[in-house]
């Protein structure tokens, strides 16, 4: 597998790990535990299909990307450097 | 039997091997299988259930028999494949899966009750009583039914792993990979051409074929030179693409120093992981056997074979050839034996409307109904016309047609797609994206066909790459592409075999379909068919066909089984290559390492860092006298420590502070500058992640210290925190791990001690505790921190690492000048469980704040990451395992990390566990074991006698509960 | 009184000459990361190339030459090599001092990309990775910064800690490209 970091190009998969779903960059505003917590801790869906998830290029440039793929052709579709995605430049 | 002046091997080098300890010559150029042939052995193996004498039967990889096994002692390798296996001088080859000689194999018994050997025999005999699987049946059935066997040693040879990058990688190169590699270059793409066997060509070198009026040969020679001038193609024989992997990833074997007797440094293979932007696959076909009675004969072949072996090795593969086809290749194998002098005894065809192309005993519509000879072939029975006709014969060469190598095109999860005109699967459309089948793996089995379909495929990879098309003049050649009528199954007396390697025939494939094993993956796996070395790729088809028919269906409806990678087998030396021993991971040094190591000091590793245990003084005879004498000495006098493991990272920025409230539970944002502070970290789930301390050395600079453990994961999660949560913060941070040596300076004597080596000395109003700063050590600029993880006054110096092995020297020196000296991490241990300081063996991943009393640590005044979690209901609810310090009170005075704690008269069972213990020690300053732990309501439990089981150990002791901090609890000789 | 003396972490491991390949290290120079603050990247770009003329490179490439070099080492970061970086630039970017934190290896010599590729996943094919070109990736399991300073030469910067684990690795990889070059 691999994925073509914005910054490096490219790389081999083994130059990445996952975290999981994009869900992690939004962060409920609640002060305390809610559902909303609930939910972006624990909460997932499992698509066959397209999803969007965050990868971390440790073994490079250590930028975190949001990675558009599908779990079930293994396509990947676009990638983008998180915090653009998060300043909403993306 | 050789045949003089024919060949491609090297006559004027011969080659000395042996094969189950008798001494042969061959060639270079020379594979076992061909020569053994060569020297008239034709017995080379036993078959895997019932042991019955096994022969070469092709020329390639698929081999299914003859299997053996090279070298003896620790680098033994089992398996290898006569047909693959070059000789050279010394080679050292053994039959395998025999009980004494390989003629008079004593396990050939097995062969005289088939029956009991049938498919889903062991799952029906071997039920009951289940206590004799392991201890019986399983031994007795693995000695038995078996290949090769390992020597149980490490293997010492070298292997090794690589990447390669290309443009346009082409797997095989027959005319269609030569021509599509060779339009590729011209199209301007960089090209890995892979071919698997020793030399380029394919079958062009195994048959005897014109290419624009040169022979096949002569022409493949003129490509590779056309290849080479282009500049862009990297050839690879020898190398074997595997497997087929997303994003135009392809794993290839190659067999490095297999060939030669080579020096230690040569690998023996090279596992390679191929970047392709686009794939051309060239991967031919496989010609497929035919079942008919007793099929399994030493001397009966693949037709394809007994070309190969006379065009390439220049053997005749008998004396006296009989040839069974479905198809004209019979025939042209017929015309190529004799034309070089070897007599044919009779071309059977089942076409009944085939004509005899040569002067040879011909039978159109006719079969093959048996065959004799115990330990070679010498004789066969035909059906012709109605009657039976014997016809002896040392060499029965086989054809049922063509199967296209389409492996690879399965390999993300494509199915083959049944094409009625060849009678066989060919790939579907798309299979693996960037993968463009072409020529015979495509099903287009004619010479002129795969040349063109070569340049084609190029020009499409080229299309794909954005790059423009060369206009490539496609040779003249053959059009034929040998027609065959399928034919499944011969009917007659005897077992037909389909897969040689697991001994499966055609009756136990019509009992698995009896049996209601009707589905293909079912029935693989009930009789084991395709599940050998050659992963079924001689029989697959022949299987699911009699499947077909005896379940009553299609073959395109029966489907066909899953190919998966690896193409071949691929030696675990190979896919571990540089993983053995320092291989497996970097060895990490501090700068003190080899000063330590003078000090006798034993290392242990903490992650991938080495770090001294105990440094041993004379008259010491075990660990715990050093521990005790460190502790001992370090508390009344002074120790030194190398810290420089514990994670280091450097924070600057106008949000510098902001950042650290987000991410430390309490606040760094009011921290002076020039002091220093303890840090708590969450995970966002509310569970400690790390701790250490932080110092401000400027309005915008901090440099924070995380454990040694956990230094990755926290800047991973930092670099998570700013780029996906909070990228508004204006903040840079970078790891100085590395750029620092730091060591801690322990104890009463401290001050004095660092005074002798800073160039301005210091006093507790210039470092009072928690103050930190930057110093002038000896001359080098350095940091200076006044923190302590051992109770003791304390300070940690640091300076750039290309000084810290001259200022750990000089510590330690001074140290023992002054009554101290180096401690290690036993004695470091010890003194943080004296103070009830916590490290990852506490903060293990399942704890909160509360339940190490550093609730209050969450401000309440601001958030940070985990703090929502933290609040969820059960997490500060007091029967939460708590910490507490543990003191034995009884009669056994021993506590051990691990165990489980239980109420003073409770049984020591899983129900009644109340806690566990996490770091215990030997206290030199109290004369007694103490520990730490977590108990249920464990603070309000102090003064308590509990007991601690450790049910691994085989320790019991009774406990006191107590605080977990055992000394100086007010904190006064931090201060003083 | 005494002085400190300063080791380098491969004393004694380097250099190595294998048919034709050598490994040595590159020095003990001054090292500084740069990284711009928000809004500053131009600034200190600017400022850079003031002070020391070369300015910051874009993802994957260096700037300057020998003796005052700047490459690329990741998001937003790179590191001046070979020369000396003035206070000033630190109103424009973090500056933090590496100098001790790597090992510098220069591998140089026919064949070298062989070597490599025996143990990073990164593409260092000629006609794709060109003189002045910078990487992050991995050498075996190592974080690795990957420079090309000539036709057959790299430099590869690595992690001080793990030196000896690297001359390991590298010593590995040149053997066994020599051993295949003598089967030929």
């Amino acid at each position: 597998m691999r994925i073509k970091c914005p910054l490096c190009g490219d790389r081999d998969s083994r130059e990445f790990t996952p975290m999981g779903h994009e869900t992690y960059m939004n962060r409920p505003d609640d002060e305390g535990w809610s559902p909303a917590w609930d939910n972006y801790l624990h909460l997932r869906d499992n698509p066959a299909g397209v999803t969007r998830e965050l990868w971390y290029h440790g073994a490079g440039c250590t930028s975190w990307l949001r990675v558009e793929r599908d779990t079930v052709t293994h396509d990947i579709l676009r990638v983008e450097l998180a915090s653009d995605a998060k300043r909403g430049n993306a | 039997m050789r045949i003089e002046g024919k060949g491609r091997i090297d006559v004027s080098t011969p080659v000395k091997f042996s094969f189950d300890g008798q001494g042969y010559t061959g060639f270079k150029g020379d594979t076992l299988a061909s020569a053994l042939l060569a020297s008239g052995v034709k017995l080379v193996g036993r078959s895997f259930k019932y042991h019955r004498p096994r022969g070469v039967l092709t020329a390639g990889s698929e081999e299914p028999n003859a299997m053996v096994e090279i070298g003896r002692g620790a680098a033994q390798v089992p398996n290898v494949r006569a047909t693959v296996q070059e000789i050279y001088d010394g080679l050292d080859a053994y039959s395998q899966n025999r009980m004494g000689p390989l003629a008079y194999d004593l396990l050939s018994v097995n062969d005289l009750f088939p029956n009991f050997l049938s498919a889903g025999f062991y799952y029906k005999t071997f039920m009951w009583p289940r206590a004799f699987w392991e201890k019986l049946y399983e031994p007795v059935i693995r000695r038995a039914a078996g290949l090769g066997s390992l020597s149980g040693k490490h293997n010492p040879d070298h292997y090794e792993k690589a990447f390669a990058h290309c443009d346009i990688l082409v797997i095989g190169s027959g005319p269609t990979g030569l021509m599509a590699a060779l339009t590729a270059a011209l199209g301007g793409a960089d090209v890995i051409l892979c071919e698997e066997s020793n030399e380029f060509g394919g079958r062009l070198l195994s048959e005897d074929e014109e290419i624009d009026g040169q022979p096949g040969a002569e022409w493949v020679a003129s490509m590779l030179d056309a290849l080479r001038d282009t500049g862009r193609v990297r050839l690879m024989s020898r190398t074997t693409v595997t497997g087929a992997y997303d994003q135009g990833t392809y794993g290839a074997l190659e067999r490095v120093g297999l060939h030669v007797n080579g020096p230690a440094e040569l690998p023996k293979e090279c596992f390679w992981r191929i970047n392709a932007r686009q794939a051309v696959l060239a991967a031919g076909a496989l010609e497929r056997p035919l079942a008919f009675p007793m099929n399994d004969r030493p001397g009966i072949m693949m037709a394809s074979a007994v070309r190969s072996y006379l065009h390439r090795y220049g053997v005749a593969a008998g004396r006296k050839v009989t040839l069974f086809a479905t198809n004209d290749d019979a025939h042209r194998t017929a015309l190529d034996l004799m034309a070089n002098g070897v007599e044919i005894a009779g071309v059977v065809d089942a076409r009944p409307d085939a004509n005899a192309q040569g002067d040879y005993p011909f039978f159109a519509g006719a079969e093959v109904i048996t065959t004799k000879g115990r330990k070679a072939l010498t004789e066969i029975t035909i059906r012709h016309n109605g009657s039976e006709q014997k016809i002896a014969t040392d060499c029965l060469a086989m054809s049922g047609g063509w199967n296209p190598t389409l492996h690879m095109t399965c390999h993300m999860n494509s199915r083959p797609v049944w094409n009625e005109e060849i009678a066989g699967f060919v790939p579907a459309d798309d299979a693996v994206p960037g993968l463009i089948p072409a020529g015979a793996c495509k099903g287009t089995y004619s010479t002129a066909g795969c040349l063109a379909e070569g340049v084609e495929a190029a020009k499409q990879a080229l299309s794909a790459l954005g790059g423009k098309t060369p206009e490539v003049e496609i040779p003249q050649a053959s059009d034929a592409v040998g027609g065959s009528k399928p034919l499944w199954l011969v009917s007659g007396k005897g077992r037909a075999w389909l897969d040689f390697a697991n001994d499966v025939t055609s009756k136990d494939i019509k009992l698995a379909a009896q049996e209601a094993f009707t589905s293909v993956e079912h029935m693989k796996r009930y009789t084991t068919q395709g599940m050998a070395p050659d992963q079924g790729k001689n029989s697959n088809i022949g299987a699911l066909a009699i499947l077909a028919d005896a379940t009553g269906r299609a073959i395109p409806e029966t489907g066909t089984t899953t190919y998966r990678p690896p193409y071949v087998p691929v030696s675990i030396s190979a896919l571990g290559a540089g993983a053995q021993g320092k291989g497996f991971a970097p060895e990490r040094f501090t700068t003190s390492h080899d000063a330590s190591i003078e000090r006798g000091a034993p290392m242990i590793t903490a992650g991938l860092w080495y770090r001294p245990s105990y440094f041993p003084r004379p008259g010491e005879t075990t660990w715990r006298q050093s521990c005790d004498r460190e502790v001992n000495m370090t508390r009344s006098a002074v120790g030194i420590c190398d810290v420089s493991t514990l994670g280091k990272i450097d924070i600057q920025g106008p949000d510098a502070g902001a950042f650290l409230d987000f991410v430390y539970t309490n606040m760094f944002s009011t921290l002076k500058v020039g002091r220093v502070r303890y840090g708590l970290m969450l995970r966002e789930d509310g569970h400690v992640m790390d701790d250490g301390t932080t110092a401000r050395l400027g309005e915008s600079h901090y440099v924070m210290t995380t454990t040694t453990a956990a230094a990755g994961e926290v800047m991973k999660h930092l670099d998570f925190v700013q780029q996906c949560l909070r990228p508004d913060l204006n903040v840079r941070f970078i790891s100085v791990t590395e750029q620092w040596a730091q060591f801690s300076v322990v104890g009463p004597k401290s001050r004095d001690l660092l005074n002798g080596l800073l160039d301005a000395p210091i006093d507790n109003d210039s470092f009072p505790y928690m103050g930190c700063g930057e110093v002038s050590v000896m001359g080098v600029r350095g940091r200076l921190f006044r923190i302590s993880f051992s109770g003791e006054h304390a300070y940690e110096i640091a300076v750039p690492s290309r000084y810290g092995e001259a200022l750990y020297r000089q510590l330690v020196t001074q140290a023992e000048t002054l009554g101290g000296g180096a401690y290690g991490m036993e004695a470091l241990n010890v003194m943080r469980v004296e103070k009830g300081f916590i490290t990852h063996s506490e903060i293990d991943g399942r704890v909160v704040p509360f339940d190490i009393g550093m609730d209050r640590m969450v401000s309440a005044k601001k958030m940070c990451i985990g703090k929502p979690a933290t609040l969820r209901e059960g997490l500060k609810e007091t029967d939460r395992p708590q910490l507490v310090g543990l003191k034995p009170v009884g009669a056994v005075k021993e506590l051990t990390a691990g165990a489980r704690l239980f109420s003073a008269g409770a049984d020591a069972t899983r129900v009644n566990v109340e806690g566990y213990t996490t770091s215990v020690g030997f206290s030199p300053s109290l004369g007694h074991f103490i520990g730490l732990g977590f108990l249920k309501d464990g603070p309000n439990r102090m003064g308590e006698v509990v007991k601690m089981v450790d049910h691994v150990r085989k320790v019991e002791t009774t406990v006191e509960v107590c605080s977990p901090v055992f000394l100086d609890p007010e904190g006064e000789k931090l201060r003083g | 009184m005494v002085k400190l003396l300063a080791k380098s972490p491969v004393e004694g491991l380097v250099p190595l000459e294998i048919n034709g390949l050598t490994l040595t290290e590159s020095g003990l120079g001054p090292v500084t990361s740069v990284a711009p603050y928000a809004g500053q990247e131009a600034a200190a770009s600017g400022a850079l190339k003031a002070l020391i003329g070369a300015e910051m490179p874009s993802p994957n490439r260096s700037t300057g030459r020998e003796g005052a070099r700047v490459i690329w080492t990741g998001a937003g970061q790179a590191m001046v090599v070979g020369a000396d970086v003035d206070a000033s630039l630190a109103q424009h970017a973090a500056l933090t001092d590496q100098s001790d934190a790597w090992v510098t290896f220069r591998l140089q010599g026919q064949g070298v990309e062989d070597v490599l590729a025996r143990l990073t996943p990164l593409d260092l094919n000629p006609g794709v990775f060109k003189t002045g070109h910078a990487a992050r990736s991995q050498l075996g399991h190592m974080n690795a910064v990957f420079l090309k300073v000539a036709a057959d030469a790299f430099e590869i910067m690595i992690f001080r800690s793990m030196a000896r684990t690297a001359v390991h690795e590298f010593e590995i990889a040149m053997k066994a490209v020599a051993a295949r070059a003598a089967l030929s």
